[in-house]
């Protein structure tokens, strides 16, 4: 199949932008108009939680979903989804460290230590981090492809962690966080097969970078 | 037993509604700031839409006043009745409010049995007709963290106890929700095990604060809120006031309750409310007052202390049990 033009490429990538940004402005469009409900930072909370898995979950299946479909181009919206779930996890993290626990460092320390789901849901953000700071091309030369990809398959861990984070913290229905889960493990399972089909027919060596993602 | 007059908090801590809006609008945007960029091409279910509520209920005639009442600020009815937990009908707290609607409180009957001299099936309005029906404002404080002052009308547990007069040996008093898949949704789910039971050890039953409520501000209890019979114990977290109660059991020993079933060392029988750090659901120092944008402490038996420390003689109030 033909790649799309580059202009078109330009016109997608910006509509993802800003498909992207949907969920931020909707709880700002109704922040401004009262319409959070009785707990507007816990609905806020609870969003940019969802969101984040959300994403990450999107970033992990466009490898699968390019490789099924054969449509290579698709990696270029690969940075820009995983920035955005960098992006709603940091604002996610926000809520807690203001309008939690409002900076207070003994409260953050207490609740790190004894409960897993914060111990969790920071590792998943921690190992975001690093990803989201050298997303750039610039970071990708100086790394040499190979290195970054290996820091990059951090994103599997920190997508599990936080599939565990929503799974501890909800007080009784799995549902929601399983499903996640759910979704993960197939993601997972589909570079283990991948993998192992190209261990047996080419030498690791011949890949080229992104394409073992 | 001495009871002492609630303290009362001084108004000026009171928000007043017109500053908690404007609080309300500021953090809502100001938490995602850097994200303002608005976009109409996103469409999703309209989960957090606020719905009017089911339905105007009756009013109340003839309310009582209550010295046990206190004189902070009630929270609204539009925020009492649309954000809650209900598991029957939904775990999202927003979900209650549109699935409650069309719930059925009449006919209603409850059952009073178990280690009793005077057994009885008592028709709901027979019930409404107990004991005066006051107005009992009170601090509600669920375990998620956050709290509101609810303006319950209801009436002493201990006065519909004291008609079936129980035995000696009845130490604790169990209570069940009615079971009605066909019209709480969520009971077709696994959940939580249903019905939902709760339970008070027969001191506590018998506590002037503890009430059955059946209304809310001057109306009849709406269905969301547990209507039409529901236990109100305000020293204690919000899940251990079961709702459309249908049974009322008078037991021997510590009978099992739904969520210390799920989950024990986070949702011990007692549950009463303690600003204890490493509660293994979450830290309980401090709560949100609903309509609040700074936390408040959490106090000591919810602010009841002086009225109900003394059932807890010998036992860690700052542990949980």
């Amino acid at each position: 199949m033909r790649p799309p033009a580059e202009k078109l490429i330009r016109a997608l990538k910006a509509a993802v932008f800003l498909l992207c940004l949907g969920p931020a402005a909707r709880l700002v469009w109704k922040g401004f108009h009262n319409d959070l409900g009785a707990n507007p930072i816990d609905v806020i909370t609870r969003a940019t939680g969802q969101w984040t898995l959300i994403f990450l979950l999107i970033t992990l299946g466009i490898t699968p979903l390019r490789k099924i479909l054969q449509m290579p181009w698709l990696i270029r919206f690969r940075r820009m989804v995983g920035l955005f779930a960098f992006t709603y996890g940091s604002l996610h993290l926000m809520t807690w460290l203001w309008l939690d626990k409002f900076f207070d460092p003994h409260e953050m320390w207490t609740d790190i230590i004894k409960r897993r789901f914060i111990t969790a849901g920071l590792t998943a953000w921690l190992l975001m981090m690093p990803l989201a700071l050298t997303s750039t091309k610039g970071w990708i030369r100086r790394m040499g492809g190979k290195r970054w990809q290996l820091l990059h398959r951090l994103i599997y861990v920190s997508a599990a962690a936080g599939v565990f984070h929503f799974m501890w913290l909800v007080k009784a229905d799995l549902r929601r966080p399983l499903t996640y889960g759910a979704i993960l493990s197939v993601l997972l399972f589909f570079r283990i097969i991948n993998w192992l089909a190209g261990k047996m027919v080419t030498k690791p060596s011949a890949r080229a970078v992104g394409d073992l993602s | 037993m001495l009871i002492k007059k609630p303290s009362d908090i001084p108004s000026s801590e009171i928000t007043s509604k017109s500053t908690f809006l404007s609080r309300r609008q500021f953090i809502a945007g100001a938490a995602i700031t850097g994200a303002a960029v608005a976009s109409g091409l996103y469409m999703r279910r309209s989960g957090w839409h606020l719905e009017e509520t089911a339905s105007a209920g009756a009013k109340i005639a003839g309310i009582v006043k209550s010295q046990y009442s206190t004189t902070e600020k009630p929270n609204s009815f539009q925020d009492i009745t649309n954000y809650n937990n209900y598991y029957e009908f939904s775990t999202d707290k927003y979900e209650p409010a549109k699935l409650a609607g069309n719930f059925r409180m009449r006919p209603w009957t409850v059952s009073i049995e178990g280690l009793v001299q005077k057994p009885k099936k008592l028709d709901i309005d027979t019930i409404l007709k107990l004991a005066p029906q006051e107005e009992r404002i009170y601090r509600h404080r669920c375990v998620e963290g956050w709290s509101m002052v609810i303006p319950w009308v209801g009436f002493p547990l201990s006065a519909l106890i004291k008609q079936v007069e129980p035995l000696g040996k009845a130490k604790f008093v169990a209570f069940e929700t009615v079971y009605a898949p066909d019209q709480m949704p969520n009971q077709h789910s696994s959940v939580l095990p249903w019905p939902y039971v709760e339970g008070l050890r027969m001191d506590e039953a018998m506590h002037p604060l503890t009430i059955l409520a059946t209304g809310l501000y001057d109306e009849v209890l709406p269905s969301v809120d547990g209507g039409p019979l529901r236990l109100v114990v305000p020293w204690k977290y919000g899940y251990k006031n079961i709702k459309a109660i249908v049974k009322i059991k008078f037991v021997e020993s510590m009978p099992p309750t739904t969520w210390s079933i799920q989950w024990p060392q986070a949702y011990p029988f007692y549950s009463n409310v303690s600003p204890i750090e490493d509660h293994a659901l979450r830290s309980q120092t401090y709560e949100r007052r609903i309509g609040e944008f700074q936390k408040r402490p959490t106090l000591l038996l919810n602010g009841y202390a002086d009225q109900v420390a003394s059932l807890y003689s010998g036992m860690d109030l700052h542990r949980n049990f």
